[in-house]
């Protein structure tokens, strides 16, 4: 059934992208219109560090948005004498690239290596290239600071998606672990024990190598691992919720569990959720650089480009360019998501009280 | 006690049965045994090379349920069944891939194993230790900040960056160490590399941890007790806080053991270290299922035996804490 994902094409990709983005204009706008969180938010612009991480970090996931809005050009497609290049679908981040190059991203590229800013070519010195690069090309000549933009979608994905496969998982079976105890809960103990058990990496290698790769899969593998350290912490603390007064008092009105659970835990719940879901998305970013390397990543990675560039360091003269580029744009989100979940934990934790 | 010591262990039979069943469920079940057989004899096998493949290897059996058998056999005549068995009595037979014995190449590579992470568990459970001892001492002031920034900093940098920058800088640039490789006899000489790097590499998200625990404990009634006494900062850190500390650490240090004995995937195949880690890697890239599934197995017992061994450590360093 998986397999069936395998190829998701632009205009499914596009429609996606857009409702994402207009999904999170308006859980922004109503989360900072809500008394506890607007207020606790708030809290996090008063951190300049986070503030420029924050901006960073946005930057990266514009990248990604725009590379995933493509289309085709009715005009290319259709006329003659248009190389096979120009027909493809081409997004948004290859446009504004091509824009900024002065010429079609496909054809700004040299035969091989160039070092960054250069005007020969690195083996080859007597050969002049076309254009500079401001980052150097790669081995196939394709210029690297282009790849590491392409890359920002793959990491802005692998970041995100397993997390909507893992959340939903976490919650539900956290929250009636916790809610209704008795057999239920040693059942889902049981069952996220079981899984705990297995180190977490090599069940997701064998889910992977199972599953067959892909992104769908690799989210579903690193989505099934990564459930079970949320559904702990959400477990205990629906232990505690269940026995607080106001709990208590609605059992006692006859409210059924169902209502209980979405009025009275499952928000007092979300901020476990949000700081998790931030801190989540550097471990996954880093594992997918892993799973590159074991080659079942994803393709046009930062870790595939790392992967690929391994063996270059021991080159002479050194080609260092797609490594060290590479390496500090991951280096770069992780480092910017982590500061921002570190403000967003600090803002949120309801051990600190708020005046505003 | 020894009940509780017992009933843990009784609770972690269906914990291991189930390991063992999503094991079977991932590589057997899902699998299929042509594939395996393919992989194995290579694509250019003849169908009855690989029937034969087949049949040696017992993968022809059905999964649950044999039909053709008669009484008891109907179950314990397949694939499932002798999974369990195989596994339980820790017989993992021969590689599929190279058919030398798994329990051999188990054995084979633990000393390498040990003898990499042994010295870094223990060098960077010094090095965290002492640094967020210093650190949570000066907490609030500017060491204090500047250390977590660099905390962060080591949290965000890929683990291949400090592999393949160690291999660069300290083997390549300064020629001080092989850049990767192995010798029994020259041990000290191929494992340093490694060693500096895995310490490195683990050191800001534990130099984190502990200052976080550390200095939750620092602002608590019995510090300021000691100093009011006129305890030095040494005795109040080290007889003191540290002690109190013990638990969260304890948990931690605990869990990583069982990773002393698979080893480190990558620090192992980065620098050519003859260890399980790199067995494992080698396995999953030739799709040896029996080898991986021994591998993950082992590690399962490592883990739920480690559980025990934390709960059990909690009674020695808090007496407050009882069993039942």
């Amino acid at each position: 059934m998986l397999l069936a994902f395998k190829n998701i094409n632009h205009i499914t990709e596009r429609n996606v992208a857009i409702g994402i983005l207009v999904l999170t204009v308006t859980a922004l706008v109503h989360i900072f219109r809500h008394p506890f969180w607007g207020v606790r938010l708030r809290g996090f612009f008063r951190r300049p560090l986070a503030i420029m991480a924050l901006i960073i970090a946005l930057l990266f996931f514009a990248t990604a948005w725009m590379d995933a809005i493509a289309w085709k050009d009715a005009m290319a497609a259709g006329a003659e004498g248009v190389s096979l290049d120009a027909r493809e679908s081409r997004s948004l981040l290859d446009r504004t690239f091509a824009c900024f190059a002065g010429v079609p991203e496909y054809e700004y590229r040299e035969r091989s290596y160039s070092a960054p800013l250069a005007d020969h070519e690195f083996v080859d010195t007597d050969i002049q290239l076309t254009y500079r690069h401001l980052m150097g090309t790669s081995q196939t000549g394709h210029d690297t600071l282009f790849k590491i933009l392409k890359g920002c979608k793959p990491a802005v994905v692998i970041g995100t998606l397993p997390l909507i496969v893992a959340i939903p998982l976490a919650l539900l079976f956290g929250i009636t672990a916790g809610f209704f105890g008795g057999r239920t809960d040693d059942l889902v103990v049981y069952l996220y024990t079981t899984l705990a058990s297995i180190p977490g990496l090599l069940l997701m290698i064998a889910l992977i190598t199972v599953l067959g790769q892909g992104l769908l899969q690799i989210s579903v593998g690193l989505g099934v691992t990564g459930w079970i350290g949320l559904c702990r912490l959400v477990r205990g603390e629906t232990l505690k919720l269940r026995e607080l007064e106001y709990v208590q008092a609605a059992t006692c009105l006859g409210v059924p569990p169902g209502r209980i659970i979405m009025r009275h835990i499952l928000p007092n719940l979300m901020h476990i959720v949000v700081i998790t879901a931030i801190l989540a998305f550097t471990g996954l970013v880093l594992t997918e650089s892993v799973l590159s390397y074991i080659g079942i990543g994803l393709e046009h990675s930062w870790g595939a480009m790392i992967d690929h560039a391994r063996g270059e360091l021991a080159r002479e003269p050194v080609i260092w360019w797609n490594l060290v580029f590479a390496s500090s744009a991951l280096f770069v989100l992780v480092l910017c998501v982590n500061v921002v979940g570190d403000a967003v934990r600090d803002v949120l934790d309801p051990r600190v009280t708020v005046h505003d | 006690m020894t009940i509780y010591i017992i009933r843990r262990l009784l609770m972690g039979i269906p914990t291991v049965l189930g390991v063992l069943f999503i094991l079977f469920s991932l590589f057997f079940w899902i699998a299929k045994p042509e594939h395996i057989a393919v992989k194995a004899l290579g694509e250019k096998a003849r169908a009855e090379q690989i029937e034969q493949w087949i049949q040696d290897h017992g993968y022809n059996l059905p999964k649950f349920y044999n039909d053709s058998c008669s009484g008891w056999q109907r179950i314990t005549e397949t694939r499932l069944c002798q999974f369990y068995r195989s596994m339980l009595s820790f017989n993992f037979g021969r590689s599929d891939l190279d058919d030398i014995s798994i329990v051999e190449k188990i054995h084979d590579g633990m000393g390498p194993s040990l003898a990499l992470m042994v010295p870094v568990f223990i060098a960077s459970l010094v090095a965290a230790i002492s640094i967020s001892l210093f650190v949570a001492l000066f907490r609030g002031t500017y060491i204090d900040r500047f250390a977590l920034i660099l905390c962060v900093v080591g949290m965000s940098i890929v683990y291949f960056v400090y592999i393949i920058g160690g291999q660069y800088y300290l083997g390549k640039v300064l020629r001080w160490y092989p850049i990767s490789g192995w010798s029994s006899q020259h041990m000290i000489h191929f494992l340093t590399l490694p060693f500096i790097v895995g310490t490195i590499a683990g050191l800001g998200e534990s130099v984190r941890f502990y200052r976080t625990i550390m200095v939750n404990e620092i602002g608590s009634d019995y510090i300021r007790t000691a100093r009011a006494k006129g305890l030095g900062d040494a005795a109040i850190l080290f007889r003191h806080l540290l002690k109190n500390a013990m638990i969260p650490i304890l948990t931690r240090l605990v869990m990583a053991i069982p990773f002393l004995f698979t080893g480190s995937l990558l620090l192992e195949s980065f620098f050519g270290i003859p260890g399980l880690g790199r067995l494992t890697v080698e396995a999953i890239l030739n799709n040896d299922f029996r080898t991986i599934s021994a591998m993950v197995y082992i590690s399962s017992l490592l883990y739920i035996a480690a559980n025990l061994l934390t709960d059990i450590s909690y009674t020695l360093v808090d007496p407050r804490i009882r069993l039942q």
